[in-house]
């Protein structure tokens, strides 16, 4: 037990390697909320978009874009997508985490922007027509009516679009970013700890989406109480 | 009588693909008038109805409301839906909205009134269908019927000059099909210009002084209820009614 927390001590605390890990950790968090915020709107933008698109033939092109746009993100590997960012489009950020962000913000605007086009088509059409019969126009309908109902469907599914985001954030390493897992690697190298770093690593990202998946429940029941059960 | 014609609807047409719907329908709905509208399903009635407000729009011919050509392209359409109130069979409640604020969204929104005027008026008419005790509830909360007065409630909070029903009973338990049918007669006494598509021949026959029997797309027959229920003249009217009387 001594000579456990002896290794702990000189794992995390000679030399403030957990001072590494608090960073990293910060980072990780800031990463993902600014990449969060970033892809909701990217995604409304395109499913909204999508939405006026196909019924106009006027704006077909601006469909085409959107597909063009979700087929590369889906095609492509974050991690690539990410290296193309810091090495080829945006050289001049050293910390990467302005790229960090933009990279993951625009690969989830690509997924928000599917889920939320499939939350829109799940509302109702009679919704609509509700809306347009009392003299709402599409837009002031779509604000009103049919988006707060597909957020609310769809509320799971950006859930663990988050987590996912969340997790996928631990490549960020890859552009010189201190996030969590590359702060424990680091500690990992320098003492020649390769259990401990790792495996509480491992826990803070647990211990992160539980608290996230329960802060969802939270939301999704204040939701549900307008479905009168 | 010229200058109280609401609604003039010119030769209207409407296909979906290949299939022709309504084939040239013409009609003039006066101020006051309650016309229900009739027929075997697949005859056209919802697709008129639906075409007055364009919801669907029309392939061909021309309606005018106030004058104003609606499928005139330059014309401002969500202006115009503010003074025709519509009612569906499936209600169409907003379910994410208290009653209350299904009632007075619309009106805050685009009649710039404020929201206590919006809640006032709301609470007044909604006392007058029975619901004042169900302001705070959601639509889900409520049974059909209640659903339905709710749904006529939110089109008249917009103070509409004509009112649409598109069989307004129809998707309702037999129990509740009469409490729909006595606001829709109370309004009709208080001289609102309504279009009812109906299955409901006793309320037609009693609260309509105009009936329409669209057949294939096209009026086959059209006069007060007591010539179309009494003397019906044209066959297809004959054995509609002998099925459904």
């Amino acid at each position: 037990m001594n000579a456990w927390l002896d290794k702990l001590y000189k794992t995390f605390i000679v030399d403030d390697n957990y001072m590494l890990l608090v960073k990293g950790f910060g980072n990780t968090i800031l990463i993902t909320l600014c990449a969060l915020l970033i892809g909701v709107v990217i995604g409304s933008v395109i499913a909204i978009a999508k939405y006026y698109a196909e019924d106009n033939k006027k704006l077909k092109i601006v469909n085409v874009i959107c597909d063009l746009y979700t087929t590369a993100i889906r095609g492509i590997p974050v991690t690539v997508l990410l290296m193309i960012f810091y090495f080829v489009i945006i050289v001049s950020d050293t910390t990467g985490i302005t790229t960090a962000i933009i990279a993951f913000g625009i690969n989830s605007g690509a997924y928000m922007a599917e889920l939320i086009r499939s939350g829109i088509n799940a509302v109702d059409k009679g919704q609509m027509e509700a809306a347009r019969s009392l003299g709402m126009s599409k837009g002031q309908a779509m604000r009103k009516v049919i988006f707060p109902q597909a957020i609310k469907n769809i509320l799971p599914a950006i859930g663990n679009e988050c987590i996912a985001l969340l997790k996928e954030t631990s490549v960020a390493g890859y552009v010189t970013v201190v996030d969590l897992t590359r702060a424990a690697n680091l500690i990992r190298t320098n003492t020649n700890d390769a259990v401990n770093p790792l495996v509480l690593l491992a826990l803070v990202y647990l211990v992160v989406v539980v608290f996230m998946t329960k802060l969802l429940g939270v939301f999704e029941r204040r939701l549900r109480k307008s479905d009168g059960k | 009588m010229e200058n109280n014609v609401i609604i003039s609807v010119k030769g209207l047409e409407k296909s979906f693909e290949d299939t022709a719907v309504l084939k040239g329908v013409s009609i003039d709905i006066h101020k006051g008038d309650v016309v229900c509208v009739i027929g075997a399903s697949g005859s056209g009635k919802s697709t008129f109805l639906r075409c007055l407000n364009l919801l669907e729009k029309p392939t061909g011919g021309q309606i005018f409301f106030d004058g104003d050509d609606l499928t005139d392209k330059k014309v401002n359409l969500d202006l115009h839906r503010q003074k025709m109130g519509m009612v569906f069979q499936q209600f169409n409640l907003f379910p994410h909205m208290t009653i209350l604020e299904n009632l007075t969204c619309a009106p805050i929104m685009l009649k710039k009134i404020s929201k206590e005027q919006a809640d006032a008026k709301a609470m007044e008419l909604l006392a007058r269908v029975g619901l004042a005790d169900r302001a705070d509830s959601y639509p889900n909360q409520l049974s059909g019927g209640q659903k339905q007065r709710v749904a006529i409630v939110r089109a008249l909070c917009m103070e509409p000059d004509v009112m649409l029903f598109d069989e307004p009973t129809s998707a309702l338990d037999p129990e509740m099909v009469g409490e729909v049918l006595d606001v829709m007669r109370e309004l009709a006494k208080e001289g609102m210009t309504m279009i009812v598509v109906t299955h409901e021949m006793g309320f037609a026959r009693e609260v309509s002084n105009r009936v329409i029997f669209l057949d294939d797309g096209v009026i086959a027959e059209e006069g007060s209820p007591a010539e179309l229920f009494g003397a019906p003249k044209c066959e297809r009217l004959r054995s509609f009614l002998a099925k459904v009387l």
